[in-house]
């Protein structure tokens, strides 16, 4: 990125070089420019979900676990969570995040845990958190139906966007709103029923943006253990997984760009190759 | 309060808890029998004590379970509840934190489970569970629809539920509106049994005649 300051609302005539892009657009985008030979590395990634199982043969490494509650007003901010995985659901996300991008690194942020009452605000503050750490990808199969705290969800998505950080989120099969999912900042994702976790497809109605590999999945669950899960939940680590790749091979995209080569490349859009 | 009180004359005074609780009962019975399943069960959620409560079970342990109560945050249900996304799993005992303690404490060890939140409006209500569909059966995104069909009418069921609750409670109170609540059940009472006369002046001689 330029350390110039760019022009905030305006591109004057001689300012047009100041924002020329690193890399030029392929004349045809393929999934091979997009992430071939890329492994993830070097892309930071957060779970916000209930917490990763550290060690677990699916997921190896957790780069931190971290766990957010709210005592009174007061956010507490744990750095060094040792209550692991209080459901199974983050490691299972987590699990696949690393079978599509072996060598990313991946931190478990834990908003789940102390019971129903205060969770849309403990859901807050972590997205908060996570956003403020400039994570590339925030993976969040998780959603609050309170409408309280839409605006703010809405305001922090608009943030990470603008900062560089692609928050992929799980939509919802049922007829309620729930957020953030809904909001055109962040990528929503629905499960197919295919079994390959390659395969995307993006859907031209939304609100739910792309569909992914969501039916019979085999995760990582506790103890080391292994499941096989079907939700949408499932979904949201795959799209998370491959933009991950994508980004460490193309460290500059902004979402904008993320989502169109996500786009570009899906099942459903890019063709014969 | 308004509200609370047009519940109170038209769902709780007419004994609605009963009812709504056989609706729910009766949608956990139908979901058992669409799924193939061993059992399926509805939590509801008590937001006082941040419990889920058995409302209502078909199937194994179901004599037992209705009105046990643990932890919000325990297991899948709690999990289901907090993130809102409906989940299903095969295996599940493989997963040896799998809320073992409460499953066992039913009686009843899945080996398989589907779980849903019941939302209405913004309020997350509690869980319906369906446990152990048929393992030759692949999940498919049909059942899942048709798991999101079953969880909008328990949650419309549970949020009639926890209105006739609230009046109910309307009702047990000794304020004004409990009065006038009163005086509403019992002339609606009246009415039912002097079905064909309709002279006021005997109807409410009659209620105050049960009233004092």
């Amino acid at each position: 990125m330029s350390e110039e300051p760019l022009p905030a609302w305006s591109l004057p005539a001689d300012a047009v070089e100041r924002i020329a892009l690193p890399e030029a657009w392929p004349g045809r985008l393929t999934r091979e420019w997009a992430w071939g030979e890329a492994t993830g590395e070097g892309v930071r990634i957060c779970v916000l979900d209930s917490g990763v199982e550290t060690d677990h043969p699916l997921v190896g490494e957790v780069q931190e676990s971290i766990s957010i509650s709210i005592e009174g007003d007061e956010v507490l901010v744990d750095r060094n969570d040792t209550a692991g995985d209080l459901c199974g659901h983050g490691t299972a996300c987590a699990s696949v995040i690393r079978s599509l991008a072996p060598q990313c690194e991946i931190t478990s942020v834990r908003v789940l845990g102390a019971g129903f009452t205060g969770s849309g605000a403990v859901l807050l503050e972590g997205l908060r958190w996570a956003v403020e750490q400039g994570f590339d990808v925030i993976n969040m199969s998780l959603s609050t139906t309170k409408q309280k705290f839409a605006n703010l969800l809405h305001e922090l998505a608009d943030t990470a966007y603008f900062r560089r950080t692609m928050l992929v989120a799980s939509a919802h099969n049922m007829p309620v709103e729930s957020y953030p999912w809904r909001f055109s900042s962040v990528i929503s994702v629905g499960s197919h029923e295919q079994e390959d976790p390659y395969a995307y497809y993006y859907n031209p109605t939304p609100p739910v943006e792309f569909f992914a590999r969501g039916v019979d999945v085999e995760v990582g669950w506790l103890g080391g253990g292994r499941l096989v899960c079907t939700g949408n939940s499932f979904a949201t680590p795959h799209i998370a997984g491959i933009a991950s790749l994508i980004l460490s091979k193309h460290r500059e995209l902004t979402p904008f760009q993320l989502k169109s080569v996500l786009y570009l490349t899906a099942s459903n859009v890019r063709g014969e190759e | 309060m308004n509200e609370d009180f047009r519940s109170a004359v038209a769902a709780g005074v007419l004994g609605a808890e009963a009812s709504y609780g056989a609706l729910l009962t009766s949608i956990v019975e139908v979901a058992r029998a669409i799924f193939r399943a061993k059992a399926s069960s509805i939590f509801l959620l008590d937001e006082a004590t941040d419990e889920l409560v058995f409302a209502a079970v078909a199937g194994e342990g179901s004599e037992s379970l209705v009105g046990r109560r643990f932890p919000s945050s325990t297991g899948i249900a709690g999990f289901v509840l907090v993130s809102r996304q409906p989940l299903v799993i095969e295996d599940v005992l493989e997963d040896p934190r799998f809320s073992r303690e409460t499953a066992e404490s039913t009686g009843f060890v899945p080996k398989g489970l589907m779980a849903v939140p019941l939302l209405h409006e913004e309020r997350a209500l509690g869980v319906l569970e369906v446990l152990d569909r048929p393992s030759d059966a692949r999940f498919t995104l049909a059942e899942m629809e048709l798991l999101g069909l079953f969880a909008n009418q328990a949650a419309i069921a549970l949020d009639l539920l926890q209105r006739a609750r609230r009046a109910q409670a309307v009702l047990a109170d000794e304020s004004e509106l409990a009065v006038l609540a009163r005086l509403a059940a019992v002339l609606e009472k009246r009415r039912e049994e002097a079905e064909g006369s309709d002279d006021p002046a005997l109807l409410l001689l009659a209620v105050l005649e049960e009233l004092l």
